[in-house]
């Protein structure tokens, strides 16, 4: 994994770049002591994570956590404990450590970094080429890479850090959200009824007023939904 | 105020035996302390609230990383307390970085 360091502390860079030398796998590309340095290395070359301070004079970690166009994983390294649930608003933030760190918890943070890439939807193409191209999508189940056509999905349900694929055949749980599953999906074939469903529109048997009847799935349908939802069937007035 | 005393465990138990970044380390918060200690005494002077309180923040890592815990707590508090304009923490404060800067002395 490579990664860059962001903390305006030189004693604080030091501890994270040798905790990351002591660990197998975990490269160094750089370290910066501004976050706007950091961004500008970020639009040239990618990384896999981002060990990121919070608390920096001009340009805060957040600020920096949404100025970036394509994120990394990111770690936050902070002394301020009352900033974690503010942090898990943004969803590629994957862990949180306060300082002083110990190597201890630094391992399991380099667990959850490796869970998180690992889980990661990937999509076939090695150069980001929008899936509905090629009809599927590919997704990551135990570090084996399954491939999914979309007319076998009938529907996508959230579950809380996961997300649970529902096809013909079998369920996938895949660690993602519904948001960015959401992304990699043909539009003209699927449509978000409620926060924590996609459906395949395709494969409706029947709708009543607040749900729609997907194989043997009942799934309920929003009222700020349901517009966008008919709108995409072939309704006989 | 405080009997606390600075000591290297977190720096070695970093270390974990290797010499070289423990000196290299060491050498780090002996550069960066002074010009630290440095800023937080012209903030100070200038009784600019906001500027204060982040050379604390920044401060307070250093007394953690040397053991110093009831020294952490203080800037913990004397941090927030610099927020609303109170310094009555402040020669408390500057009693703990003088510990320190004596303790680098001795490293």
């Amino acid at each position: 994994m490579n990664c860059i360091i962001v903390d305006d502390e030189a004693t604080a860079r030091a501890i994270v770049s040798k905790m990351c030398s002591d660990t197998q796998n975990m490269n160094v590309l750089e370290e910066f002591s501004s976050a706007i340095d950091a961004i500008k290395f970020l639009n040239k070359q990618s990384v896999d994570v981002v060990f990121l301070d919070i608390h920096m004079p001009t340009f805060t970690g957040f600020d920096f956590v949404e100025t970036l166009k394509e994120s990394p994983k990111i770690v936050l390294v902070t002394s301020d404990k009352e900033l974690a649930t503010q942090a898990f608003e943004y969803e590629n933030i994957v862990d949180y450590l306060v300082k002083p760190i110990t190597q201890e918890r630094f391992n399991k943070s380099v667990s959850k970094i490796t869970t998180a890439l690992n889980n990661q939807i990937i999509l076939n193409s090695a150069e980001n080429k929008p899936v509905k191209q090629n009809n599927e999508l590919f997704i990551n189940i135990d570090h084996r890479l399954i491939k999914l056509k979309f007319d076998e999905i009938l529907l996508i349900k959230a579950l809380g850090d996961y997300i649970n694929i529902k096809t013909e055949k079998e369920d996938y749980k895949v660690h993602t959200t519904l948001k960015k599953i959401k992304e990699k999906l043909p539009q003209n074939t699927f449509v978000q009824t409620h926060r924590s469903y996609i459906i395949n529109f395709t494969k409706i048997i029947d709708i009543e007023d607040n749900s729609v009847l997907i194989a043997k799935n009942v799934v309920p349908i929003s009222r700020s939904s349901r517009p966008e939802l008919m709108q995409h069937l072939n309704l006989l007035k | 105020m405080t009997t606390e005393k600075p000591n290297l465990n977190y720096i070695k138990e970093l270390a974990g035996g290797d010499s070289s970044f423990e000196q290299k380390f060491l050498d780090i918060v002996k550069n960066e302390f002074p010009v630290e200690k440095k800023e937080y005494l012209d903030c100070l002077n200038r009784r600019d609230n906001n500027a204060t309180a982040e050379i604390v923040h920044k401060l307070k890592h250093k007394l953690n990383i040397l053991g110093l815990q009831d020294g952490y707590r203080l800037a913990v508090g004397y941090e927030e307390e610099l927020k609303c304009g109170d310094y009555k923490l402040k020669d408390d404060f500057l009693s703990v970085l003088n510990v320190i800067d004596n303790y680098i002395l001795t490293i």
